[in-house]
């Protein structure tokens, strides 16, 4: 459809100006139903989103959603294990599924008007999973292989799951996504079921739809598919809400690696945990790690990297979209020559700097014009479109939340910034973790086996 | 399975009318010092990407590994007698988006923008300095080389990637492509400012250059833009053609010991060069043994029935000269052997027999009805107008490519593996724990 939308509509008329068209709808048993119109491109992506992730779980079964995630592709009655995927893929899509702490998603990506396939299969597999023990016991295997790989033989992961684990105490943001190995080795397929029936409901559910479709068309498909399913009395999480941290805290992580890594979190709020009266904060401190990392020109980069070149890399992150309070984050690797002792220095140093001298104003229209561009660049993915309806919808928050963001940012003041990071980075709510390398094994270079190589 | 088979022809049918329209209209010229443009005017979204690729890769190395890619580096650290700070300050501040880095086959530099003019026009300027005056300052220099160093010290502590590097050394021998792109620590360690301007001056020139422009613009708009970028650079001349990639004559198994619980295995040999007769049924029989993810036949096999790897695969990467064929999966230690044996196993039995018909089918379904996927933004759009240009293909490969695809039959795919794909003769590369051991073929 490229170019030939601008000709039938006007060359002239910028169709970006006008916002693309988001229709929400509620099905009657409960669940939620949002459609974003792009016509961009004859593509669709739809996914469906479950309020569980690794926060809602508890310690002995944890990673169990993720577990979860993995299983919803071994079969219904209808569709046994591996049709979903066969399917799906004959239909020309692009299907997988993601668990984070907050939410667990499953999506395809097809050709326009194949939103029927992927609502049939959605829909059977939100309510009729059959969780077989035999496709459990394998699958669980492939899911400590998935950790091994990501975490256990990866340094910085692992030094990013300790630090987790120390910041928080009481709030389960503690625990990882991908479960501990001791808990994922004692799981039984019937904690699979437990948490399947708990949280596995049309209304706890939201289906997002964005692409090249006609909502009437999408919401009659998810009538004729979701609409049957049974709604499930859904318990609301408890809070669990972390315990204010009563000092700094600090721990090294030993392992097998070649490069020092420095982690510094502070305890900071989100836009669901902020102060009503102070509704600014959490765009302030998305600001404020612009100001730190938004790009080659900030100050990291641009202080730390070059500058007094201290750092081979450094970067500062926050996100004001998280379910429960969060950590405004700090992380890098010394240059050579220089020790992680004085890259956590250099790192305070300019937080130090931020609490006491207001952001120049040129500084702050800079972080503001490259979050601009952004809303405007995000536009070019329907997936991310779909996505940011998917995450905002999903820790309570509302799609609508996302033009909210882009005011608030640009309301940001220098005083602002300057007030959240006095309040909140603070030594008292920070923790520190250091990976400190072990040797890999210098007694063992590489050797040949099996024949040597000739060409 | 009757019911998936009538789904697949149906599906057939609808998508080649609505890929059709998808495809993006490329209009392509030269500029007047001889640089290749290709341009899709995408009016939707009041934004450009516009991008060059040099053939100046690592492959272009020679005997200074790493050069290629820390020059590419060195790029937007300082140039037009702007510093560092400036040039990405004064991007920033427009909310452009600079890019860049270097491969093997290509190096390439890119830009994203707004087009409103009072944004576009600052940052072209930017953007022309950066890409046509790069100042490799003297202290930049030894930065960012001190960076490359600690980047190579990274990669050592990471299974998967001691095991690319050790592949790529063993698959290609003395053919440039078997250098790590990011040099080593002595070869980096050599290199100075001399020899990036050097590289610079010798391959970011306008005939070896591809300008790719996908955005909001007209024809004229991004003509004069393709001008004012290319023609800033001298005209040169394209390097000569790579060597041709020889044959391994034999099995090899290089083993590298790693205090990690899981073993990474790459297997693999030679494959397919971009413009390669053979392309076609290789691709499409590779997307039914090991390319589709959990659907492919080594994932079936590893990872569906045995559960013995997260990730199970096999895929071509396709270059100027033959890149490689790859296969691979990564597993605890003690699994190590029987995996690999799964894996050879799998291999060897769709070489002997091909893919069943109802296998080809549905590779065939999921190539043509996803294909409007693979141009449905402009990121994936410029990403392929740069293929395309770099690699000299026709103007027409986006169209054609679902014909050929169809066209792809069992015996062409039987008959492709079989003289092409040698299990006999393999690079096997494994870094983990454990011993080396008993899994020589």
């Amino acid at each position: 459809m490229r170019g030939l939308l601008a000709l039938v509509l006007g060359l002239g008329v910028s169709l970006a100006s006008a916002a693309p068209a988001v229709h929400e709808y509620m099905l009657d048993n409960g669940l939620k139903l949002i459609v974003k119109e792009d016509h961009r491109s004859p593509v669709m992506v739809s996914q469906v989103w479950y309020k569980v992730g690794s926060s809602y779980e508890h310690d002995g079964i944890t990673g169990v959603s993720h577990v979860l995630e993995h299983m919803m592709f071994k079969g219904t009655k209808a569709h046994p294990a591996g049709e979903f995927s066969r399917i799906i893929s004959e239909n020309g899509g692009r299907e997988n599924a993601f668990t984070s702490q907050d939410y667990t998603a499953y999506f395809q990506t097809m050709e326009k008007n194949r939103v029927k396939t992927s609502f049939e299969l959605e829909a059977d597999r939100m309510r009729n999973l059959t969780l077989p023990e035999d496709e459990f016991l394998k699958e669980v295997r492939v899911v400590m292989e998935e950790r091994r790989m990501r975490t256990e033989d990866n340094p910085q992961s692992l030094t990013w799951e300790q630090f987790n684990a120390t910041a928080y105490i009481s709030s389960p943001y503690r625990i990882p996504v991908i479960g501990w190995m001791d808990d994922l080795e004692s799981m039984r397929i019937e904690d699979l079921r437990d948490w399947y029936r708990q949280w596995y409901a049309p209304n706890n559910a939201t289906v997002v739809v964005a692409g090249d479709v006609d909502p009437d068309e999408v919401l009659r498909l998810a009538r004729r598919y979701f609409g049957p399913l049974k709604p499930s009395e859904i318990r609301p999480v408890k809070p669990r809400r972390e315990v204010t941290q009563l000092g700094i805290k600090r721990l090294q992580v030993k392992a097998p690696a070649e490069l020092p890594y420095l982690m510094m979190g502070y305890k900071a709020p989100v836009v669901l945990t902020a102060d009503k009266a102070k509704d600014w904060e959490p765009y302030a401190l998305e600001v404020l790690a612009g100001v730190l990392d938004g790009g080659s020109g900030a100050r990291l980069a641009s202080e730390l990297v070059r500058g007094k070149a201290i750092a081979a890399s450094a970067g500062a992150s926050y996100d004001a979209h998280d379910r429960m309070q969060s950590l405004f984050l700090l992380s890098g690797t010394p240059s050579r020559g220089h020790s992680v002792r004085e890259l956590e220095a250099a790192l305070r140093e300019q937080l130090e700097k931020l609490k006491q001298q207001p952001v120049g104003e040129q500084e702050l229209d800079r972080v503001k014009a490259q979050i601009r561009a952004q809303k405007v660049y995000e536009q070019d993915s329907v997936f991310y479109q779909a996505m940011q309806i998917g995450v905002l919808e999903s820790i309570g928050l509302g799609w609508r939340e996302a033009d909210n963001y882009h005011r608030q940012i640009q309301a940001v003041t220098p005083q602002q910034v300057m007030a959240v990071a006095k309040k909140y980075l603070l030594d008292d709510h920070l923790t520190v973790a250091e990976l400190v390398p072990q040797p890999i094994d210098p007694e063992h270079p590489p050797r040949r086996g099996g024949g040597s190589h000739v060409r | 399975m009757q019911k998936f088979f009538t789904l697949a022809l149906a599906a057939i049918l609808t998508v080649l009318t609505s890929a059709a329209q998808a495809l993006p209209d490329i209009k392509s010229w030269q500029t007047a010092k001889g640089a290749k443009v290709l341009f899709v005017a995408a009016p939707e979204l009041p934004m450009v990407d516009v991008r060059l690729v040099f053939d100046a890769g690592s492959s272009r190395d020679g005997d200074q590994p790493g050069v290629a890619k820390l020059t590419s580096a060195l790029l937007d650290q300082g140039a037009g007698g702007l510093s560092a700070d400036e040039i990405a300050r004064g991007l920033e501040q427009r909310g452009a988006e600079l890019g860049g880095g270097s491969r093997r086959d290509m190096a390439w530099i890119s830009l994203r923008s707004l087009v409103d003019p009072d944004l576009l026009e600052p940052s072209l300027e930017l953007f022309g300095k950066v890409l046509a005056k790069p100042d490799f300052p003297a202290e930049d220099f030894a930065r960012e080389q001190k960076r490359m160093l600690i980047g190579l010290q990274y990669e050592k502590q990471k299974p998967a990637a001691i095991a690319k590097k050790t592949f790529y050394r063993e698959l290609y021998g003395s053919h440039p492509y078997a250098s790590h792109p990011a040099g080593t620590e002595d070869s980096v360690k050599a290199l100075g400012v001399a020899d990036l301007r050097s590289f610079y001056q010798h391959y970011y020139v306008a005939r070896n250059a591809t300008v790719v422009i996908v955005g909001s613009l007209d024809e004229s708009q991004a003509r004069k833009i393709a001008a004012r970028l290319a023609d800033s650079l001298p005209e040169g001349q394209r390097p000569p053609p790579l060597p041709p990639v020889a044959e391994l004559e034999k099995a090899s198994e290089v083993f590298t010991e790693h205090p990690s619980s899981q073993s990474h295995v790459l297997m693999g040999q030679p494959g397919l060069r971009r413009k390669d007769p053979d392309y076609f049924p290789l691709y499409v029989g590779n997307h039914i043994l090991g390319g589709s993810g959990l659907v492919s036949r080594i994932s079936e096999e590893i990872r569906e029935k045995r559960g013995l790897a997260y990730s199970a695969y096999s895929y071509f990467i396709p270059m100027k000269e033959k890149g490689p064929y790859q296969l691979g999966f990564q597993t605890r230690n003690d699994q190590r052997d029987e995996a690999l044996q799964v894996l050879r196993e799998t291999l060897s039995g769709f070489i002997g027999s091909g893919p069943t018909d109802k296998e080809l089918a549905a590779a065939k379904s999921n190539i043509v009805s996803g294909f409007p996927l693979r141009v449905s933004s402009n990121s994936k759009i410029s990403e392929y107008l740069a293929v395309i240009g770099f690699y000299d293909l026709p103007l027409d490969y986006l169209n054609t490519f679902t014909t050929h695809v169809e066209a792809v039959t069992v015996e062409q795919i039987r008959d492709a593996w079989k003289r092409r794909i040698h299990p006999d003769k393999m690079v096997t590369v494994i870094v983990g724990g454990g011993e080396a051991g008993s899994s020589s073929p």
